[in-house]
């Protein structure tokens, strides 16, 4: 049975952890994800996990440890944020290249300069073509429920990739709120054991791991990537139902918010989909035929069922918690258009950038938003890309 | 020698399926298959004459390119040697000496 409970995002994060129980965690303290490893050593302390804590002097050095740990055939996890997860870039791309299935917290926080501890999606944004999955969370219990489903999707034979498990830093990490939470022995069934089939300690086979892979090789090798990657949808899928037959709670690549004859949407990630839709309902009370659609895997990103779910829409709002500064809007809204593109041309777009560096999104934002979907409807100008929540001069 | 899946099996035409995955390499030594003797900075010429077997040359070898066989040294492994001169410095017996890098045996 599972019951209620009360806690934050990174306290549902530690409890998950501590029910899977995994064999190495190696993580250095950062805002705000420093909670997690906080929380595992006191368990660590206690008694209560089995895992081996290692205590590393920075994060690249967090995610190393990792990948020697993940090679030798464990389960490895680490916890980030903003700047540590910059730091971590490089063995990133080393822990998806060598195809192993380290699981991470990444507590989303804005990336340093100018320095800012609060909630942004800068960090992960940069890792967004590293070879790692990415699966975003709205609350602390999807924080939990997508943690107990992660190790799954990252061990799967077809996928063998790593995973990050997202939430947006302080509003979702330290705001408490109850959730359902499931009995340990429910979730170590649900988690299962890890027995990888090939590993660095097995005296029966001696093995290399992350050869120097010259030009006639690494093409090759990210071909071998790619098709995991693609792999990964359908485990997602299978993996997502299962976790909907064991425990009750269903999720798929996104959530569709009031869709079904929905004429102006938005399409938004993490914590700010709760604003949103808040936002939707008031709406509907008034006749506007208003949706929305939260984005929870990026990676792979699910382009196809993306078009697919905004093929009645009029008008669409792509949300981006993150200005890559790439003079043509955010991540989401140049992947989002581009998946459209072909597929639903009759929609018009606008892309937000919008909460950088922890700043609120209120439900007037949101009102602004469909204000403005409906004035481009009926042939209004407005502009390809918007930032909204900004001080400037009119 | 080369066993199921190791390096001996992988070379620059095989197609992406053949890779293993995350390129891990099965089974030990197969540096044998990868040739980085194509350039050297300098050859060593051995003279079989002067050489005693004393065997001093063989571990300093940074690149394992001195073979031995039943406890005496053979010419150098040119697919690997990179002419660092190291055995060349230790050779008590002047057997070793370092000639111009295209110069001497080649692969």
């Amino acid at each position: 049975m599972s019951k209620k409970d009360r806690m934050s995002g990174n306290q549902a994060i530690a409890l998950a952890i501590r029910q899977i129980d995994p064999d190495v965690i190696a993580a250095f303290p950062i805002t705000p994800s420093t909670e997690i490893p906080q929380y595992v050593s006191a368990f660590k302390a206690d008694g209560l996990i089995s895992t081996e804590f290692i205590t590393v002097e920075s994060e690249h050095s967090a995610m190393s440890a990792c990948i020697g740990a993940s090679a030798a055939g464990v389960r490895a996890m680490t916890a980030t944020s903003s700047a540590g997860m910059a730091l971590m870039y490089e063995m990133l791309y080393v822990a998806s290249s060598d195809r192993l299935p380290i699981v991470m917290a990444a507590v989303n926080r804005a990336l340093t300069g100018p320095i800012n501890i609060n909630a942004d999606h800068s960090d992960s944004m940069g890792a967004n073509n590293s070879g790692w999955i990415q699966i975003y969370s709205e609350d602390a219990q999807e924080a939990y429920d997508n943690m107990l489903m992660a190790h799954r999707i990252a061990e799967h034979e077809k996928v063998m990739l790593p995973v990050m498990i997202c939430q947006d830093g302080f509003i979702t990490s330290h705001g408490i709120e109850n959730i359902e939470v499931e009995e340990d022995s429910l979730v170590k069934n649900f988690v299962g054991e890890y027995h990888p089939k090939k590993h660095l300690l097995n005296p029966k086979e001696i093995i290399g791991v992350g050869p120097y892979s010259i030009s006639a090789y690494y093409y090759e090798m990210k071909m071998g990537q790619f098709h995991a990657m693609e792999n990964a949808r359908k485990v997602i899928l299978d993996v997502s139902a299962d976790f909907e037959k064991t425990f009750g709670r269903k999720y798929g690549f996104f959530e569709e918010y009031r869709m079904e004859d929905a004429e102006f949407a938005v399409l938004v990630m993490s914590s700010s989909a709760g604003t949103g839709k808040d936002a939707v309902d008031a709406l509907r009370e008034k006749g506007v035929k208003a949706g929305l659609v939260k984005l929870r895997v990026y990676r792979p990103f699910p382009a196809a069922e993306l078009a697919e779910a905004f093929k009645g829409v009029k008008a669409l709002a792509i949300m981006d918690k993150c200005d890559g500064l790439s003079g043509n809007g955010g991540p989401l809204g140049a992947e989002v258009r581009a998946a459209l593109y072909g597929k639903t041309d009759g929609i018009k777009t606008i892309n937000y950038v919008f909460g950088l560096g922890g700043r609120d999104i209120h439900v007037k934002d949101f009102f602004g938003i469909y204000d403005d979907l409906e004035a481009l409807v009926k042939g209004e100008s407005r502009p390809d890309c918007k930032h909204i929540g900004v001080r400037e001069k009119r | 020698m080369a066993k199921e899946n190791s390096m001996g099996n992988i070379h620059e035409k095989s197609p992406w399926q053949d890779i293993t995955e995350g390129g891990f390499v099965y089974g030990p030594g197969n540096s044998v298959y990868f040739n980085t003797g194509d350039w050297r900075v300098r050859t060593p010429k051995w003279d079989p004459e002067k050489c005693r077997q004393c065997l001093l040359c063989f571990p300093v070898c940074p690149d394992s390119s001195i073979p031995v066989l039943e406890s005496k040294r053979q010419d150098f492994d040119f697919g690997h040697c990179k002419g660092c001169a190291i055995c060349a410095q230790v050779c008590p017996f002047g057997a070793i000496t370092m000639g111009d890098a295209g110069e001497g045996a080649d692969e």
